[in-house]
Protein backbone atom coordinates (compact mmCIF):
# COMPACT_ATOMS: atom_id res chain seq x y z
CA UNK A 1 0.00 0.00 0.00
CA UNK A 2 1.60 3.23 -1.14
CA UNK A 3 1.07 6.62 0.44
CA UNK A 4 -1.23 7.50 -2.47
CA UNK A 5 -3.63 4.68 -1.76
CA UNK A 6 -3.68 5.62 1.93
CA UNK A 7 -4.59 9.20 0.98
CA UNK A 8 -7.19 7.84 -1.43
CA UNK A 9 -8.96 5.82 1.25
CA UNK A 10 -8.89 8.72 3.72
CA UNK A 11 -10.44 11.00 1.08
CA UNK A 12 -13.00 8.39 0.11
CA UNK A 13 -14.04 8.04 3.74
CA UNK A 14 -14.28 11.84 4.08
CA UNK A 15 -16.47 12.09 0.98
CA UNK A 16 -18.76 9.24 2.02
CA UNK A 17 -19.20 10.46 5.59
CA UNK A 18 -19.79 14.10 4.66
CA UNK A 19 -22.22 13.20 1.88
CA UNK A 20 -24.07 10.90 4.26
CA UNK A 21 -24.29 13.68 6.83
CA UNK A 22 -25.40 16.14 4.14
CA UNK A 23 -28.48 14.09 3.23
CA UNK A 24 -29.47 13.30 6.81
CA UNK A 25 -29.11 16.68 8.57
CA UNK A 26 -32.36 18.50 9.36
CA UNK A 27 -30.62 21.88 9.59
CA UNK A 28 -30.33 23.03 5.98
CA UNK A 29 -27.27 25.24 6.49
CA UNK A 30 -25.40 22.36 8.13
CA UNK A 31 -26.39 20.08 5.25
CA UNK A 32 -24.97 22.59 2.76
CA UNK A 33 -21.72 22.82 4.71
CA UNK A 34 -21.33 19.03 4.73
CA UNK A 35 -21.96 18.98 0.99
CA UNK A 36 -19.22 21.59 0.56
CA UNK A 37 -16.87 19.31 2.49
CA UNK A 38 -17.84 16.48 0.16
CA UNK A 39 -17.04 18.61 -2.91
CA UNK A 40 -13.77 19.56 -1.31
CA UNK A 41 -12.95 15.88 -0.88
CA UNK A 42 -13.73 15.15 -4.53
CA UNK A 43 -11.54 18.08 -5.57
CA UNK A 44 -8.64 16.65 -3.59
CA UNK A 45 -9.33 13.27 -5.16
CA UNK A 46 -9.06 14.82 -8.63
CA UNK A 47 -5.80 16.43 -7.58
CA UNK A 48 -4.51 13.10 -6.33
CA UNK A 49 -5.32 11.54 -9.72
CA UNK A 50 -3.19 14.17 -11.46
CA UNK A 51 -5.96 16.46 -12.71
CA UNK A 52 -5.35 19.79 -10.97
CA UNK A 53 -7.53 21.68 -13.45
CA UNK A 54 -10.59 19.56 -12.64
CA UNK A 55 -9.82 19.85 -8.93
CA UNK A 56 -9.76 23.63 -9.06
CA UNK A 57 -12.86 23.84 -11.27
CA UNK A 58 -14.71 21.59 -8.82
CA UNK A 59 -13.95 24.02 -6.00
CA UNK A 60 -14.69 27.17 -8.02
CA UNK A 61 -17.94 26.01 -9.60
CA UNK A 62 -19.50 23.61 -7.10
CA UNK A 63 -18.14 24.66 -3.72
CA UNK A 64 -17.60 28.31 -4.59
CA UNK A 65 -20.60 29.24 -6.73
CA UNK A 66 -23.45 26.75 -6.64
CA UNK A 67 -23.30 26.01 -2.93
CA UNK A 68 -23.05 29.72 -2.13
CA UNK A 69 -26.25 30.22 -4.10
CA UNK A 70 -27.89 27.41 -2.09
CA UNK A 71 -26.76 29.08 1.11
CA UNK A 72 -27.94 32.44 -0.17
CA UNK A 73 -31.45 31.14 -0.87
CA UNK A 74 -31.63 29.36 2.50
CA UNK A 75 -30.56 32.52 4.31
CA UNK A 76 -32.97 34.69 2.31
CA UNK A 77 -36.15 32.67 2.76
CA UNK A 78 -35.32 31.51 6.32
CA UNK A 79 -36.55 27.93 6.07
CA UNK A 80 -37.51 26.49 9.45
CA UNK A 81 -35.91 23.13 10.12
CA UNK A 82 -38.40 20.56 8.88
CA UNK A 83 -40.05 18.36 11.47
CA UNK A 84 -39.30 14.66 11.81
CA UNK A 85 -41.40 12.58 9.46
CA UNK A 86 -41.08 9.51 7.30
CA UNK A 87 -41.31 10.00 3.60
CA UNK A 88 -44.46 8.47 2.11
CA UNK A 89 -44.04 5.00 0.63
CA UNK A 90 -44.73 6.05 -2.94
CA UNK A 91 -41.65 8.28 -2.77
CA UNK A 92 -39.47 5.55 -1.32
CA UNK A 93 -40.22 3.08 -4.12
CA UNK A 94 -38.79 4.96 -7.13
CA UNK A 95 -35.77 6.02 -5.08
CA UNK A 96 -35.08 2.42 -4.10
CA UNK A 97 -35.58 1.13 -7.68
CA UNK A 98 -33.25 3.74 -9.18
CA UNK A 99 -30.69 3.21 -6.43
CA UNK A 100 -30.63 -0.55 -6.99
CA UNK A 101 -30.40 -0.09 -10.76
CA UNK A 102 -27.46 2.27 -10.29
CA UNK A 103 -25.78 -0.21 -7.95
CA UNK A 104 -26.25 -3.06 -10.45
CA UNK A 105 -24.86 -1.04 -13.37
CA UNK A 106 -21.92 0.06 -11.25
CA UNK A 107 -21.13 -3.51 -10.20
CA UNK A 108 -21.43 -4.66 -13.82
CA UNK A 109 -19.05 -1.96 -15.03
CA UNK A 110 -16.49 -2.67 -12.35
CA UNK A 111 -16.54 -6.43 -12.88
CA UNK A 112 -16.54 -6.42 -16.69
CA UNK A 113 -14.15 -3.54 -17.47
CA UNK A 114 -11.29 -4.73 -19.66
CA UNK A 115 -7.85 -4.25 -18.16
CA UNK A 116 -9.23 -3.69 -14.69
CA UNK A 117 -6.23 -5.46 -13.16
CA UNK A 118 -3.65 -3.24 -14.84
CA UNK A 119 -2.88 -0.25 -12.62
CA UNK A 120 -2.78 3.04 -14.49
CA UNK A 121 0.51 4.83 -14.63
CA UNK A 122 0.96 7.99 -12.59
CA UNK A 123 0.42 11.01 -14.80
CA UNK A 124 -0.21 14.72 -14.51
CA UNK A 125 -2.33 16.56 -17.05
CA UNK A 126 -1.47 20.06 -18.09
CA UNK A 127 -4.49 22.36 -18.50
CA UNK A 128 -3.47 23.06 -22.12
CA UNK A 129 -3.53 19.39 -23.12
CA UNK A 130 -6.79 18.87 -21.30
CA UNK A 131 -8.37 21.79 -23.15
CA UNK A 132 -7.11 20.61 -26.53
CA UNK A 133 -8.40 17.09 -25.91
CA UNK A 134 -11.79 18.40 -24.82
CA UNK A 135 -12.29 20.87 -27.65
CA UNK A 136 -10.88 18.67 -30.43
CA UNK A 137 -12.68 15.44 -29.62
CA UNK A 138 -15.78 16.50 -27.75
CA UNK A 139 -16.66 19.87 -29.21
CA UNK A 140 -20.17 18.77 -30.14
CA UNK A 141 -21.07 17.79 -26.58
CA UNK A 142 -19.67 21.07 -25.29
CA UNK A 143 -21.79 23.00 -27.76
CA UNK A 144 -24.88 21.03 -26.75
CA UNK A 145 -24.24 21.66 -23.07
CA UNK A 146 -23.66 25.37 -23.61
CA UNK A 147 -26.88 25.59 -25.63
CA UNK A 148 -28.69 23.95 -22.73
CA UNK A 149 -27.25 26.51 -20.32
CA UNK A 150 -28.28 29.32 -22.67
CA UNK A 151 -31.84 27.97 -22.75
CA UNK A 152 -31.90 27.82 -18.94
CA UNK A 153 -30.62 31.39 -18.79
CA UNK A 154 -33.28 32.69 -21.18
CA UNK A 155 -35.94 30.73 -19.29
CA UNK A 156 -34.89 32.26 -15.97
CA UNK A 157 -34.90 35.71 -17.53
CA UNK A 158 -38.40 35.13 -18.96
CA UNK A 159 -39.79 33.97 -15.60
CA UNK A 160 -38.21 36.92 -13.81
CA UNK A 161 -39.51 39.47 -16.28
CA UNK A 162 -43.06 38.13 -16.30
CA UNK A 163 -43.27 38.47 -12.54
CA UNK A 164 -42.02 42.03 -12.65
CA UNK A 165 -44.53 43.05 -15.34
CA UNK A 166 -47.39 41.57 -13.30
CA UNK A 167 -46.26 43.56 -10.30
CA UNK A 168 -46.20 46.78 -12.29
CA UNK A 169 -49.72 46.11 -13.56
CA UNK A 170 -51.02 45.48 -10.06
CA UNK A 171 -49.83 48.78 -8.67
CA UNK A 172 -52.28 51.34 -10.12
CA UNK B 1 18.39 13.02 2.39
CA UNK B 2 17.18 15.23 -0.43
CA UNK B 3 13.58 15.18 0.63
CA UNK B 4 14.44 16.21 4.18
CA UNK B 5 16.25 19.28 2.83
CA UNK B 6 13.25 19.91 0.59
CA UNK B 7 10.87 19.86 3.55
CA UNK B 8 13.14 22.11 5.62
CA UNK B 9 13.37 24.63 2.76
CA UNK B 10 9.59 24.52 2.34
CA UNK B 11 8.96 25.10 6.05
CA UNK B 12 11.44 27.99 6.13
CA UNK B 13 9.72 29.56 3.11
CA UNK B 14 6.27 29.11 4.66
CA UNK B 15 7.47 30.61 7.96
CA UNK B 16 9.04 33.63 6.29
CA UNK B 17 5.99 34.36 4.15
CA UNK B 18 3.59 33.92 7.08
CA UNK B 19 5.57 36.17 9.43
CA UNK B 20 6.02 38.76 6.68
CA UNK B 21 2.31 38.75 5.84
CA UNK B 22 1.18 39.09 9.46
CA UNK B 23 3.64 41.89 10.20
CA UNK B 24 2.73 43.73 7.04
CA UNK B 25 -0.99 43.30 7.81
CA UNK B 26 -0.47 44.82 11.27
CA UNK B 27 1.46 47.78 9.85
CA UNK B 28 -0.98 48.26 6.97
CA UNK B 29 -3.56 49.00 9.64
CA UNK B 30 -1.20 51.67 11.01
CA UNK B 31 -0.53 53.05 7.50
CA UNK B 32 -4.24 53.15 6.76
CA UNK B 33 -5.08 54.96 10.01
CA UNK B 34 -2.26 57.47 9.57
CA UNK B 35 -2.87 58.15 5.88
CA UNK B 36 -6.64 58.32 6.27
CA UNK B 37 -6.18 60.72 9.17
CA UNK B 38 -3.99 62.94 7.01
CA UNK B 39 -6.62 62.91 4.25
CA UNK B 40 -9.19 64.03 6.82
CA UNK B 41 -6.82 66.62 8.37
CA UNK B 42 -6.31 64.76 11.67
CA UNK B 43 -3.21 63.26 13.29
CA UNK B 44 -4.22 59.61 13.58
CA UNK B 45 -2.67 57.36 16.25
CA UNK B 46 0.32 59.13 17.84
CA UNK B 47 0.41 57.98 21.49
CA UNK B 48 1.95 54.48 21.48
CA UNK B 49 5.60 54.92 20.56
CA UNK B 50 7.11 57.39 18.11
CA UNK B 51 4.52 58.36 15.42
CA UNK B 52 2.22 55.77 17.00
CA UNK B 53 4.44 53.02 15.59
CA UNK B 54 3.65 50.65 18.47
CA UNK B 55 -0.11 51.05 17.95
CA UNK B 56 -0.52 47.79 15.92
CA UNK B 57 1.18 45.82 18.70
CA UNK B 58 -1.03 47.44 21.33
CA UNK B 59 -4.10 46.65 19.20
CA UNK B 60 -3.08 43.03 18.73
CA UNK B 61 -2.49 42.60 22.49
CA UNK B 62 -5.85 44.16 23.27
CA UNK B 63 -7.68 41.90 20.81
CA UNK B 64 -5.99 38.78 22.19
CA UNK B 65 -6.75 39.38 25.86
CA UNK B 66 -10.34 40.50 25.30
CA UNK B 67 -13.13 38.11 26.22
CA UNK B 68 -14.30 35.95 23.35
CA UNK B 69 -18.10 36.01 23.59
CA UNK B 70 -20.57 33.81 21.74
CA UNK B 71 -24.21 34.97 21.57
CA UNK B 72 -26.59 32.56 23.28
CA UNK B 73 -28.77 32.04 20.20
CA UNK B 74 -25.83 31.59 17.84
CA UNK B 75 -24.98 28.40 15.98
CA UNK B 76 -21.92 27.77 18.13
CA UNK B 77 -19.61 25.70 15.90
CA UNK B 78 -20.19 27.70 12.71
CA UNK B 79 -19.91 30.95 14.68
CA UNK B 80 -16.51 29.90 15.99
CA UNK B 81 -15.25 28.64 12.62
CA UNK B 82 -16.31 31.46 10.29
CA UNK B 83 -13.51 33.97 11.12
CA UNK B 84 -10.88 31.28 10.57
CA UNK B 85 -12.25 30.63 7.06
CA UNK B 86 -11.83 34.30 6.13
CA UNK B 87 -8.27 34.57 7.48
CA UNK B 88 -7.04 31.21 6.16
CA UNK B 89 -8.40 31.60 2.65
CA UNK B 90 -6.70 34.99 2.37
CA UNK B 91 -3.37 33.72 3.73
CA UNK B 92 -3.33 30.62 1.53
CA UNK B 93 -3.54 32.66 -1.66
CA UNK B 94 0.07 33.74 -1.17
CA UNK B 95 1.23 30.18 -1.81
CA UNK B 96 1.43 30.83 -5.57
CA UNK B 97 2.88 34.37 -5.55
CA UNK B 98 6.50 34.37 -6.82
CA UNK B 99 8.85 36.66 -4.87
CA UNK B 100 11.72 36.41 -7.36
CA UNK B 101 13.15 33.95 -9.86
CA UNK B 102 15.38 31.71 -7.72
CA UNK B 103 18.07 31.71 -5.10
CA UNK B 104 21.26 29.64 -5.35
CA UNK B 105 22.32 28.23 -1.97
CA UNK B 106 25.18 25.68 -1.73
CA UNK B 107 24.89 24.92 -5.42
CA UNK B 108 21.15 24.20 -5.23
CA UNK B 109 18.49 26.25 -6.99
CA UNK B 110 15.70 27.31 -4.66
CA UNK B 111 12.74 28.87 -6.49
CA UNK B 112 11.40 31.91 -4.65
CA UNK B 113 7.80 30.74 -4.65
CA UNK B 114 6.09 28.33 -2.26
CA UNK B 115 4.52 26.27 -5.03
CA UNK B 116 4.27 26.78 -8.78
CA UNK B 117 0.91 25.14 -9.57
CA UNK B 118 0.13 24.87 -13.27
CA UNK B 119 -3.37 26.11 -12.40
CA UNK B 120 -2.12 28.85 -10.06
CA UNK B 121 -4.49 31.53 -11.26
CA UNK B 122 -7.53 29.29 -10.83
CA UNK B 123 -6.28 28.25 -7.39
CA UNK B 124 -6.47 31.91 -6.36
CA UNK B 125 -10.07 32.08 -7.58
CA UNK B 126 -10.96 28.88 -5.78
CA UNK B 127 -9.69 30.31 -2.50
CA UNK B 128 -11.31 33.67 -3.03
CA UNK B 129 -14.65 31.97 -3.67
CA UNK B 130 -14.23 29.97 -0.45
CA UNK B 131 -13.67 33.21 1.47
CA UNK B 132 -17.36 33.99 0.84
CA UNK B 133 -18.29 31.20 3.27
CA UNK B 134 -16.64 33.02 6.15
CA UNK B 135 -18.75 36.12 5.53
CA UNK B 136 -22.02 34.33 4.78
CA UNK B 137 -21.75 31.81 7.62
CA UNK B 138 -20.46 34.37 10.11
CA UNK B 139 -23.53 36.46 9.34
CA UNK B 140 -25.93 33.54 9.53
CA UNK B 141 -24.49 31.86 12.63
CA UNK B 142 -24.63 35.07 14.72
CA UNK B 143 -28.45 34.85 14.64
CA UNK B 144 -28.88 38.61 14.52
CA UNK B 145 -30.69 40.50 11.80
CA UNK B 146 -27.86 42.95 11.16
CA UNK B 147 -25.35 40.15 10.81
CA UNK B 148 -27.68 38.16 8.57
CA UNK B 149 -28.26 41.13 6.27
CA UNK B 150 -24.53 41.75 6.14
CA UNK B 151 -23.87 38.10 5.33
CA UNK B 152 -26.48 38.02 2.57
CA UNK B 153 -25.15 41.22 1.06
CA UNK B 154 -21.60 39.89 1.27
CA UNK B 155 -22.49 36.63 -0.47
CA UNK B 156 -24.42 38.38 -3.26
CA UNK B 157 -21.73 40.99 -3.81
CA UNK B 158 -18.84 38.56 -3.82
CA UNK B 159 -20.36 36.05 -6.25
CA UNK B 160 -21.40 38.87 -8.61
CA UNK B 161 -17.98 40.45 -8.73
CA UNK B 162 -16.12 37.14 -8.89
CA UNK B 163 -17.41 36.74 -12.47
CA UNK B 164 -16.02 40.09 -13.58
CA UNK B 165 -12.80 39.37 -11.73
CA UNK B 166 -12.34 36.04 -13.50
CA UNK B 167 -13.32 37.34 -16.93
CA UNK B 168 -10.99 40.35 -16.66
CA UNK B 169 -8.02 38.00 -16.30
CA UNK B 170 -8.82 35.80 -19.32
CA UNK B 171 -6.92 38.14 -21.72
CA UNK B 172 -3.88 37.92 -19.41
CA UNK B 173 -3.98 34.13 -19.65
CA UNK B 174 -4.36 34.44 -23.44
CA UNK B 175 -1.22 36.59 -23.65
CA UNK B 176 0.83 34.44 -21.29
CA UNK B 177 -0.50 31.13 -22.63
CA UNK B 178 -0.54 29.62 -19.14
CA UNK B 179 -2.43 29.58 -15.83
CA UNK B 180 0.81 29.36 -13.87
CA UNK B 181 1.62 32.58 -12.02
CA UNK B 182 5.36 32.06 -12.55
CA UNK B 183 4.80 31.81 -16.33
CA UNK B 184 2.59 34.91 -16.27
CA UNK B 185 5.36 36.91 -14.58
CA UNK B 186 7.94 35.55 -17.02
CA UNK B 187 5.76 36.54 -19.97
CA UNK B 188 6.09 40.15 -18.80
CA UNK B 189 9.89 40.17 -19.14
CA UNK B 190 9.77 42.82 -21.89
CA UNK B 191 6.85 45.01 -20.82
CA UNK B 192 4.20 44.74 -18.11
CA UNK B 193 0.69 43.70 -19.17
CA UNK B 194 -0.83 46.99 -18.00
CA UNK B 195 0.37 48.49 -21.29
CA UNK B 196 -1.30 45.73 -23.32
CA UNK B 197 -4.47 45.47 -21.26
CA UNK B 198 -5.41 48.79 -19.65
CA UNK B 199 -9.15 47.93 -19.72
CA UNK B 200 -8.58 44.58 -18.07
CA UNK B 201 -6.56 46.41 -15.41
CA UNK B 202 -9.43 48.78 -14.60
CA UNK B 203 -12.01 45.98 -14.51
CA UNK B 204 -9.74 43.84 -12.36
CA UNK B 205 -8.99 46.52 -9.81
CA UNK B 206 -12.63 47.62 -9.44
CA UNK B 207 -13.93 44.10 -9.02
CA UNK B 208 -11.06 43.13 -6.75
CA UNK B 209 -11.90 46.05 -4.47
CA UNK B 210 -15.49 44.85 -4.41
CA UNK B 211 -14.24 41.35 -3.55
CA UNK B 212 -12.30 42.68 -0.59
CA UNK B 213 -15.37 44.63 0.63
CA UNK B 214 -13.70 47.99 1.04
CA UNK B 215 -15.23 51.43 0.61
CA UNK B 216 -16.89 52.23 -1.83
CA UNK B 217 -18.04 48.59 -1.83
CA UNK B 218 -18.34 48.00 1.93
CA UNK B 219 -22.09 47.28 1.95
CA UNK B 220 -21.73 44.00 3.91
CA UNK B 221 -20.45 45.99 6.90
CA UNK B 222 -22.11 49.35 6.27
CA UNK B 223 -21.74 50.90 9.73
CA UNK B 224 -24.59 53.37 9.61
CA UNK B 225 -27.18 50.80 8.50
CA UNK B 226 -26.06 47.45 9.88
CA UNK B 227 -23.97 48.07 12.98
CA UNK B 228 -20.91 46.32 11.66
CA UNK B 229 -22.64 43.88 9.29
CA UNK B 230 -21.57 40.27 9.38
CA UNK B 231 -19.12 40.72 12.27
CA UNK B 232 -21.42 42.72 14.57
CA UNK B 233 -21.58 39.92 17.15
CA UNK B 234 -17.88 39.08 17.19
CA UNK B 235 -15.42 40.17 19.84
CA UNK B 236 -11.79 39.70 20.77
CA UNK B 237 -9.48 37.79 18.47
CA UNK B 238 -12.32 36.34 16.39
CA UNK B 239 -13.14 39.85 15.28
CA UNK B 240 -9.37 40.26 14.92
CA UNK B 241 -9.32 37.37 12.44
CA UNK B 242 -11.94 39.06 10.25
CA UNK B 243 -9.84 42.19 10.45
CA UNK B 244 -6.65 40.29 9.66
CA UNK B 245 -8.38 38.65 6.70
CA UNK B 246 -9.30 42.07 5.34
CA UNK B 247 -5.76 43.42 5.56
CA UNK B 248 -4.18 40.24 4.19
CA UNK B 249 -6.70 40.57 1.37
CA UNK B 250 -5.36 44.06 0.68
CA UNK B 251 -1.86 42.59 0.33
CA UNK B 252 -3.17 39.76 -1.82
CA UNK B 253 -4.82 42.32 -4.05
CA UNK B 254 -1.60 44.34 -4.26
CA UNK B 255 0.42 41.23 -5.00
CA UNK B 256 -1.93 40.10 -7.77
CA UNK B 257 -2.17 43.53 -9.37
CA UNK B 258 1.65 43.44 -9.38
CA UNK B 259 1.82 39.89 -10.73
CA UNK B 260 -0.81 40.21 -13.44
CA UNK B 261 -0.29 43.78 -14.60
CA UNK B 262 2.89 45.36 -13.25
CA UNK B 263 5.45 42.66 -14.03
CA UNK B 264 5.52 40.96 -10.61
CA UNK B 265 8.94 41.06 -8.98
CA UNK B 266 10.63 42.56 -12.05
CA UNK B 267 12.29 45.98 -11.77
CA UNK B 268 15.68 47.60 -12.15
CA UNK B 269 18.48 47.83 -9.54
CA UNK B 270 16.68 46.71 -6.36
CA UNK B 271 16.36 42.99 -5.49
CA UNK B 272 13.20 41.21 -6.63
CA UNK B 273 11.27 40.84 -3.32
CA UNK B 274 11.77 44.56 -2.64
CA UNK B 275 10.12 45.42 -5.95
CA UNK B 276 7.17 43.21 -5.17
CA UNK B 277 6.91 44.85 -1.73
CA UNK B 278 6.98 48.36 -3.27
CA UNK B 279 4.22 47.44 -5.73
CA UNK B 280 2.06 45.91 -2.98
CA UNK B 281 2.42 49.05 -0.83
CA UNK B 282 1.67 51.27 -3.82
CA UNK B 283 -1.60 49.46 -4.57
CA UNK B 284 -2.53 49.50 -0.86
CA UNK B 285 -1.93 53.26 -0.65
CA UNK B 286 -4.10 53.86 -3.72
CA UNK B 287 -6.87 51.78 -2.12
CA UNK B 288 -6.67 53.82 1.09
CA UNK B 289 -6.76 57.00 -0.97
CA UNK B 290 -9.91 55.76 -2.75
CA UNK B 291 -11.42 54.96 0.66
CA UNK B 292 -10.73 58.52 1.78
CA UNK B 293 -12.28 59.97 -1.38
CA UNK B 294 -15.40 58.08 -2.40
CA UNK B 295 -18.72 57.55 -0.58
CA UNK B 296 -20.40 54.13 -0.40
CA UNK B 297 -22.42 52.92 -3.38
CA UNK B 298 -26.13 52.16 -3.06
CA UNK B 299 -27.03 48.47 -3.26
CA UNK B 300 -28.74 48.66 -6.66
CA UNK B 301 -25.86 50.75 -8.02
CA UNK B 302 -23.43 48.10 -6.82
CA UNK B 303 -25.29 45.32 -8.62
CA UNK B 304 -25.77 47.45 -11.74
CA UNK B 305 -22.06 48.26 -11.96
CA UNK B 306 -21.14 44.60 -11.57
CA UNK B 307 -23.61 42.99 -13.95
CA UNK B 308 -24.33 45.69 -16.51
CA UNK B 309 -20.96 47.42 -16.84
CA UNK B 310 -18.04 45.28 -15.70
CA UNK B 311 -19.11 41.85 -17.00
CA UNK B 312 -20.08 43.04 -20.54
CA UNK B 313 -16.91 45.14 -20.71
CA UNK B 314 -14.80 42.15 -19.66
CA UNK B 315 -16.49 39.90 -22.26
CA UNK B 316 -15.93 42.49 -24.97
CA UNK B 317 -12.32 42.81 -23.92
CA UNK B 318 -11.86 39.03 -24.27
CA UNK B 319 -13.35 39.06 -27.79
CA UNK B 320 -11.22 41.98 -28.94
CA UNK B 321 -8.06 40.45 -27.46
CA UNK B 322 -8.86 37.12 -29.11
CA UNK B 323 -9.38 38.79 -32.48
CA UNK B 324 -6.11 40.72 -32.20
CA UNK B 325 -4.17 37.63 -31.13
CA UNK B 326 -5.56 35.67 -34.10
CA UNK B 327 -4.59 38.36 -36.59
Amino acid sequence: MTIYSIIFYILALLILVSTGLAITRRNLVHAVIYLVFSFFGSALLFYLFGAPLLAVLEVIIYAGAIMILFLFIIMMVKVETSEERMFPLNQWLPAAVIGLLYLAIGALLVSSAPGKDIPLEMALTHPKEFGQYLFQRHWLSIEIVSLLLLIALIGALHLGRRKREEKIEEKP
Amino acid sequence: MDWIIGIIVLIVKLGLVLVGLLLLAAYLVWVERKFLARLQIRYGPNRAGKFGLLQPIADALKLMVKEDTVPEAADRILFLLAPAVVATSALLMFAVVPFGSHLTLWGKKIPLVITDLNVGLLYVFALSSLGVYGVALGGWASNSKYSLLGGIRGAAQMISYELALGLSLVPIVMHAGSFSIVDIVNAQAKYPFILLQPFAFVIFIVSAMAESKRIPFDLPEAENELGAGYHTEYSGMRFGLFFLGEYVHMQVLGAFVAVFFLGGWRGPLLPAPVWLFIKIILVALIMIWIRGTLPRLRYDQLMAVGWKVLIPAALLNIMVTGAILLI
